[in-house]
């Protein structure tokens, strides 16, 4: 009967297209919308996530994520390396400044101090340039993104001069990092430049970035660190999960993006039920002839399933191919939307709701089809 | 009736049906007792409203009956239920609905088709026998066409050709003449006679169509709810 089911399905262009449409639809919104927010929500823990080296970071107790900084005394950098399991500590500034120069708008940026002697905490993926470039004064290197932010398709060219903070910088070289939330564009520097190019007081430093020695967990020397110094200590992964945290839990945009993917689920539901609804009653007198010729109610609800699961998958198909073609594109053309992508977890998202709208839909076809009396045909 | 043949293929005792409860019940069919005969061709003939349909209904499974028994080639119809029933319908009772109520997005032949497939039988085999079938009732030209691109009588045979396909023992037919000019009306119960009757099958035709009442083995005529008779046709009286 499934064949039958199908003929059915599709002979009805009209409402076949629509429902596909309205599943369509709803999956493109669900998964466009959500992928921008993840997006969006993974770029506030991106500074986190580039520091590849450490895994430990340590901060003022009242710092809740990564773009939320108060700056400690550069004393609890000692304090840090003394506890047991520190394998080793190292200063990280981080702080927001404006980029000057004559021929750019102005621009705020991301300003990152990475310790003088190590430059631990850099992004491994260096472009343009090499680390030793760095140690000259006046040098910072930028992320290649930000580049492309700030200079468009313009090939780099060490030596490009900028102002922060009054003083002149040279940008030296571009790392590869994840786009900030705060900012379009990232700086690195070594500490001892950074805190030149940032306005501030008498404290600077902002983070302590930390490694644990072999076999010590680093979530128990972030406890140790908590304990003995009176800090607040995290190891990497808590601490990019507490900065998205922030992001979702202190800002309105969950309520923007979730509000657009509540309309995507209750357009998908009203468009496809009702669709599918009025496919249904415009075939009731086929229902019921082929109940009368004696196809079972099982059989029926069957037929009513695969005609769901049919529409369900190829509109979901077509919505995701879509959601996921406009996130590739902007990220692939719009420097703002650099780094999004669709995650498997929002295709299965947008799977779970597709399968709630079908069955919403469905079930109330079924029922439709289930009351349908077979003696109508006679009528 | 056929000679040699006494047994029924529809026997109905007693039986009633009540739309409604209450002080709004409505009494549709009083007390039938009734038989068709194996090897008939039976017309059920009546005003508008009199309880043909209902009384077709309950004989073919589809309604129950308020009270009161149907026996179908000696299986007692209102005791099935479910899939019981429904199997039941498929194997026994071909249908022909005055509406035709073919699928517009199947071709004739896969309209056809569909109590087989129905019965399990697979799409390949199911429209090459329907195909076959449509080939005895004169269609086969027609196999591939859609029912909008068939005229009404064409459309007629592909109704039949669907009723028969499962090869049922009875053979219940709504109006199938209505629509069709005398000619193509005694051209259908010809057929009908030709390839849904034997000795042991039935079929019963309800109609308003008097062009036809000559064609059946025997006419029963029904008046707001009641048999008031039950009497051979001219062309089976010896």
């Amino acid at each position: 009967m499934h064949w039958i089911a199908l003929r059915m399905l599709t002979g009805d262009v009209v409402k076949y297209v629509g429902m596909v449409f309205g599943v369509a639809f709803s999956t493109l919104l669900i998964a466009q919308q959500s992928s921008i927010f993840l997006g969006l929500v993974e770029r506030a823990a991106s500074t986190v996530r580039d520091v590849r080296d450490a895994d430990l970071w340590v901060m003022d107790p009242r710092i809740e994520a990564v773009d939320n900084v108060w700056p400690m005394p550069e004393t609890v950098l000692q304090r840090v390396r003394g506890v047991d399991g520190v394998a080793w500590a190292a200063p990280f500034l981080r702080a927001t400044t404006t980029i000057v120069a004559a021929d750019l708008p102005l621009q705020t940026a991301s300003l990152i101090g990475l310790d003088d002697a190590t430059l631990a905490g850099l992004p491994p993926d260096i472009v343009a340039g090499n680390r030793a470039d760095l140690a000259a004064p006046g040098t910072v290197m930028m992320d290649e993104g930000g580049w492309r932010f700030l200079f468009g398709d313009a090939p780099f060219q060490p030596g490009r001069e900028i102002e922060l903070n009054d003083r002149r910088a040279v940008v030296v070289g571009l790392v590869r990092a994840g786009a900030q939330f705060s900012a379009q564009v990232a700086l690195y520097a070594r500490y001892s430049t950074a805190v030149t190019y940032a306005p501030g007081g008498r404290n600077r430093l902002t983070f302590v970035i930390a490694r644990a020695a072999d076999g010590y967990a680093p979530a128990a020397v972030a406890a140790a660190i908590q304990a003995e110094t009176g800090l607040k200590a995290l190891d990497a992964p808590a601490f990019a999960r507490a900065s998205s945290d922030y992001v979702i839990f202190n800002t309105g945009i969950p309520i923007s993006f979730g509000t657009v993917v509540f309309l995507g689920v209750l357009v998908g539901i009203v468009i496809v039920a009702l669709t599918f609804t009025l496919f249904i009653r415009d075939n009731l007198r086929q229902f019921a002839s082929l109940k009368a010729i004696g196809v079972s109610n099982p059989r029926l609800v069957g037929m009513v399933l695969l005609q769901g699961a049919v529409v369900g998958a190829i509109g979901y198909a077509i919505g995701l191919g879509g959601a996921t073609w406009i996130v590739h594109a902007g990220a692939a053309n719009a420097l703002a939307l650099r780094g999004f992508f669709v995650p498997p977890g929002v295709a299965l998202f947008a799977a779970l709701i597709v399968a709630v709208i079908i069955a919403v839909s469905g079930l109330i076809a079924i029922l439709k089809v289930l009351a349908t009396d077979p003696a109508e045909v006679f009528r | 009736m056929s000679p040699g043949v006494t047994s029924p293929a529809v026997q109905c005792r007693g039986v009633i049906k009540d739309y409604g409860d209450g002080a709004g019940t409505l009494r549709v069919l009083h007390g039938i007792d009734l038989s068709f005969a194996a090897g008939e061709l039976s017309l059920l003939v009546g005003p508008s409203g009199c309880g043909k349909t209902t009384l077709i209904s309950i004989i073919a499974g589809l309604l129950g009956p308020s009270h009161g028994e149907v026996e179908v080639f000696g299986h007692a119809v209102q005791r099935l239920r479910g899939a019981a029933l429904a199997a039941f319908r498929l194997r026994t009772i071909g249908f022909i609905f005055q509406q035709y109520h073919l699928m517009p997005s199947l071709s004739a032949a896969e309209n056809a088709a569909v109590p087989l497939a129905a019965a399990g039988v697979s799409r390949a085999a199911a429209v090459r026998r329907a195909r076959a079938l449509l080939d005895r009732l004169d269609l086969g030209a027609q196999a591939d066409k859609l029912p909008g691109q068939l005229s009404g009588g064409q459309q007629q045979r592909v109704a039949i050709a669907r009723a028969l396909i499962n090869d049922p023992r009875l053979l219940v037919c709504d109006e199938p003449t209505a629509a069709l000019d005398a000619r193509a009306g005694h051209r259908v119960m010809e057929l009908l006679r030709e390839v849904a009757l034997a000795p042991d099958r039935a079929c019963i035709v309800v109609t308003h169509d008097h062009r036809i009442y000559d064609l059946a083995d025997r006419r029963v005529a029904m008046e707001d709810g009641r048999v008031v008779s039950s009497i051979p046709t001219v062309r089976a009286r010896p």
